[in-house]
């Protein structure tokens, strides 16, 4: 059996660990690390695609990479944990659905996304290929850490760990977007966050809290 | 020169209005703004008639039939919803309901809204149109808790977690399209997303993953149109906003999305060669309308309602999508003008009978008529119009995808018959007490806007009785684009 390169092996431990990070945030509670394990994902996601860019001397790569140290290593971690201190949110209240259960589906999540990876995989002709599997999984996991929290923080920490899984997989199958859409796609995240901090002052204001169980009026049968 | 002109003077309106936005001339300015995006909007489809499609900027953008209809129906209802808004505004202001400073957020997030759907409608590049839309999105947020009510924060939070999520998909299933594309199209990979060369390719393109990719695809958009069951933002976000917020989400937003998964929908079913894409959208659309009409019964604010209604006109449209060839394919792009410029004229009724009456409970809103003819029969034509009566438009419409069902899937007649039944009697049963009967309402310090009304329910009129050659050349031209060869 061949041994891979270094790099790759790197690589797939970057891959490993990106997705050891996804399950870290399903079981986490505690908002603010859940928003530093967002930036150590994020930074993973930077370094993968550092390496990347070193190995396949794409230009366009080394700028992404640039890019999400920028937005998701820096800024975006930033502007959570200033929400989080001006708003006084430091606490997840019980999820939905137990922790135990939560890491059962989780796994089975990861199955499943393997299984859904598969066809791609075996058509990809990256060096990365292996990944792609981690990536779905990674914006599964993501998703089910989204739909199990009762906080809106929480939920938003999910949204984002699905937009780096997204490029996770991105960056694995087909060495990244194209460079306009990469930057359309950072934009609009920004944006995204930009709002949803005059979001939350909004919903404080009128609510005291950023539990979402206040927010269930408007249901069909009233 | 026209699509820049388009394209650059909502932006411009846009960074006008975040600096003027609440003096007092700033409604005017809307309106001015639109227009002028209204006139690069003519011109730019008097040149598609002339000289036939157009790319620009490297291919990335590009006109042809499909969306140059499109286009300039986003660029009328959008001038006509600013005249609208115009006293609509102004009487919101004078009740108290908002401040200055949000009138400023309003006119600024409006021009912005209407700059990212035509956008989303010109641009060539897939991942482009994909930014375009989630930007469409995140500018209507704001506008949703425009008022700052717990009921608007809770359907903005919605509108912005769940349209959020579905864009997610959109963007995993664009990955994978562009993972398949640069198989094909292979070099740098700058072209793998635009649509023209994507089509060019599209049976080459490798089935396994584009299936996968229009499942997400699917989801995504289809999440953004309102789709069953995926429409759970959409009576909230309709409701809650400022009026003419909900005419614009209702009568335009809804049509982009639904063009952004047609776009997919082509290239999919050219590379598998089967009907599978098609069967998905008769399946989502199916269960929409269904549920749509059920939905229908208990609704009590009127703004829900017709909300309600809107997503049963979009399951309408993606089910005759969803049967493909040539006439369902006409039946739907017929189908999404008349329902676009029906139910904005709705909106705009209903905004002023809400306001007159002081109230959106429908129990509240009563005897229309005598209080203002001209309201209660916009609001009495513009349902009829709506359920699909005769003369109107949707009439045709709904009378063409109803036989071309008949041929192509009959079982799905009979459903569809029913939900419209249901729909018809649920809308009726409640508009009917509004627009007649005793009077609560009262007089209000601006003269309402009910012109855009009356020209909106005239257009209708008009498509129901008579569509322009012009214009029906674009329909089958577009229709067959979609319907491939």
């Amino acid at each position: 059996m061949n041994a891979l390169p270094f790099d790759l092996q790197l690589l797939n431990g970057l891959a490993a660990l990106f997705l050891l990070l996804a399950f870290a945030m399903l079981a986490q509670r505690r908002v603010v690390t859940l928003v530093n394990l967002l930036a150590w994902q994020g930074f993973l996601l930077f370094a993968a695609t550092l390496l990347l860019a070193w190995r396949t001397h794409e230009g366009h790569m080394y700028f992404s990479a640039l890019l999400t140290l920028a937005l998701k290593v820096i800024f975006l971690p930033w502007l959570l944990h200033r929400l989080i201190r001006r708003l006084g949110v430091y606490w997840d209240s019980e999820p939905l659905i137990n922790p135990a259960g939560t890491m059962l589906l989780g796994l089975l999540i990861v199955i499943f996304a393997f299984g859904l990876a598969q066809p791609i995989a075996a058509l990809a002709s990256t060096a990365t290929r292996n990944a792609i599997g981690i990536a779905v999984a990674a914006v599964l996991l993501a998703f089910l850490t989204m739909i199990t929290r009762r906080k809106a923080m929480s939920q938003v920490v999910g949204f984002l760990s699905m937009e780096n899984g997204l490029f996770f997989g991105a960056m694995s199958a087909t060495y990244g977007m194209p460079m306009i859409v990469e930057l359309g796609v950072a934009l609009d995240v920004l944006v995204a966050m930009l709002v949803l901090g005059v979001f939350f002052f909004q919903i404080r204001e009128q609510f005291d809290s950023l539990d979402l169980a206040h927010m269930e009026r408007l249901k069909e049968d009233d | 020169m026209e699509l820049l002109a388009l394209l650059a003077l909502p932006l411009l309106g846009a960074l006008l209005q975040a600096f003027f936005g609440a003096h007092r001339r700033a409604p005017l300015l809307n309106v001015v703004v639109s227009l002028a995006t209204l006139v690069a909007a003519g011109l730019l489809a008097a040149r598609v008639i002339r000289e036939g499609d157009i790319t620009a900027w490297h291919e990335q953008f590009f006109i042809d039939p499909f969306n140059v209809f499109l286009v300039a129906l986003t660029a009328f209802v959008s001038f006509t919803t600013a005249l609208f808004s115009r006293p609509y505004m102004l009487v919101e202001v004078d009740h108290g309901r908002l401040k200055p400073g949000q009138l400023r957020l309003y006119h600024s997030m409006y021009q912005l809204f209407i700059a990212a759907m035509l956008i989303a409608l010109t641009s060539n590049n897939m991942g482009l149109l994909w930014v375009a839309m989630e930007a469409a999105t995140l500018s209507t947020v704001l506008l949703v808790t425009l008022y700052r009510t717990p009921a608007s924060l809770e359907a903005g939070w919605k509108y912005f977690i769940l349209c959020g999520v579905g864009i997610a998909q959109a963007l995993f299933g664009t990955i994978l399209l562009y993972f398949a594309a640069e198989k094909v199209l292979g070099g740098e990979g700058v072209n793998a997303l635009l649509w023209t060369q994507l089509n060019a390719v599209k049976g080459e393109l490798e089935p396994a993953v584009l299936n996968l990719a229009f499942v997400f695809l699917l989801v995504g958009y289809g999440t953004k149109v309102g789709l069953a069951p995926l429409h759970n933002w959409l009576p909230d976000a309709h409701a809650e906003g400022p009026t003419p917020i909900s005419a614009v989400l209702s009568g335009l937003l809804l049509n982009v999305a639904i063009y952004a998964v047609v776009r997919c929908k082509v290239l999919v079913e050219g590379s598998l060669h089967s009907a599978l894409p098609g069967r998905m959208l008769m399946g989502f659309g199916l269960l929409s309308v269904v549920l749509a009409a059920l939905f229908l019964w208990r609704q009590k604010d009127i703004k829900r309602m017709f909300a309600y209604s809107s997503i049963e006109h979009m399951g309408i449209v993606t089910f005759a999508f969803g049967m493909g060839g040539a006439v369902a394919n006409f039946a739907a792009l017929l189908h999404m003008t008349v329902h676009s410029l029906t139910k904005s004229a709705i909106f705009f009724a209903v905004g002023h009978a809400a306001q007159k009456s002081g109230t959106q409970q429908m129990d509240g809103i009563r005897g229309l008529v005598t209080i203002s003819p001209t309201i209660g029969w916009g609001l009495m034509l513009g349902s009829l119009a709506i359920l699909g009566l005769p003369p109107f438009g949707v009439f045709a419409s709904e009378f063409l995808v109803l036989t071309t069902a008949m041929r192509q899937q009959p079982w799905a007649t009979p459903i569809l018959l029913a939900a419209l039944g249901i729909a018809f009697a649920a809308i009726f049963r409640r508009v009917q007490p509004m627009v007649f009967g005793e009077t609560t309402a009262k007089r209000l310090p601006h003269a309402p806007a009910l012109l855009p009304v009356f020209a909106h329910l005239g257009l209708v009129l008009l498509l129901g009785l008579f569509i322009p050659p012009y214009l029906a050349d674009w329909y089958r031209a577009a229709a067959q684009l979609i319907a491939g060869p």
